[in-house]
């Protein structure tokens, strides 16, 4: 094992900011980005208030952008088919669990609930092995 | 007023996302490559989360109301059950084909690039699956 590209600070602060947006919106409702993008999709109930978070999570980084000037880039060099499949595996996957990383990984994991440790552990897992895995092919 | 919160929380969320690096599935990747060249800032952005994240939930859940929101609406799903490992670890592997989970993919629509879109639109489809086979949590 080799560490490389490590940001501890920027990766933190990062981490405090989304943990504060958590933490808010857990003031009564569901946290967990899976659940409120899979239900802004299928449920009536709080459609609305599922939207604008969505919403404000691609209007994020776009502020982000114009304030600091700070050109964000990402690289995804996968072919379609690959994409659609993971994306299909991640959609899937998430609402047979009931979470995600933020679902299970921070409001479940902070609210020490059992169940979203034992989630969290698992997709740890199979995630390195997907890419340990990944790379020996 | 609830709604604001939805919205500025989306948007917090999208700002640590972006300033964690997160959004970047080649930085989360790196985290996943546990046994070649290991990046470690994702679990930085965990700490960073649940340092904050858990003192709120711990506080907000003694009050009798949420300041937000009528009443509380979260989980309380205890049962450590094969659905869960079994839809984790599917996550898992979709998360580590490609390295985007919920929250960074729907982020990176702001970027407005087609792979990552082409992602969303795949997840979308999986959670309506869900839903119609009944499946879900």
């Amino acid at each position: 094992m080799n560490i490389v590209n490590f940001t501890p600070v920027t990766a933190t602060l990062g981490g405090i900011l989304i943990g504060l947006a958590v933490g808010v919106l857990f003031n009564g409702r569901l946290v967990g980005i899976s659940g409120i993008a899979a239900n802004a999709l299928t449920e009536k109930n709080n459609r609305f208030d599922n939207i604008l978070f969505l919403l404000g999570l691609v209007i994020g980084p776009i502020l982000y952008s114009l304030f600091t000037k700070n050109e964000i880039n990402i690289t995804i060099s996968n072919s379609f088919i690959l994409l659609i499949f993971a994306g299909l595996l991640v959609g899937i996957g998430t609402r047979i669990s009931g979470g995600c990383t933020s679902g299970h990984g921070i409001s479940g994991c902070g609210r020490f609930s059992l169940r979203s440790i034992v989630a969290t552990i698992t997709f740890m897992i199979v995630g390195i092995l997907t890419v340990l895995i990944k790379n020996f092919l | 007023m609830n709604k604001l919160v939805s919205l500025i929380s989306g948007i917090v969320f999208g700002i640590g996302l972006v300033i964690s690096e997160m959004i970047n599935p080649e930085k989360v990747l790196g985290f996943l490559d546990l046994f070649g060249n290991w990046d470690p800032s994702l679990a930085f952005v965990m700490i960073g989360a649940l340092i904050v994240s858990s003192p709120l939930f711990h506080i907000i859940k003694k009050k009798e109301k949420p300041i937000f929101a009528e009443n509380f609406n979260y989980s309380n799903n205890k049962s450590i059950n094969n659905k869960l490992i079994l839809g984790s670890a599917i996550f898992g592997a979709g998360w580590g084909l490609i390295g985007l989970c919920p929250g960074p993919a729907i982020s990176s629509i702001a970027l407005l690039d087609i792979h990552s879109i082409t992602f969303v639109i795949a997840m979308f489809v999986g959670f309506y699956l869900v839903k119609l086979i009944n499946f879900d949590n």
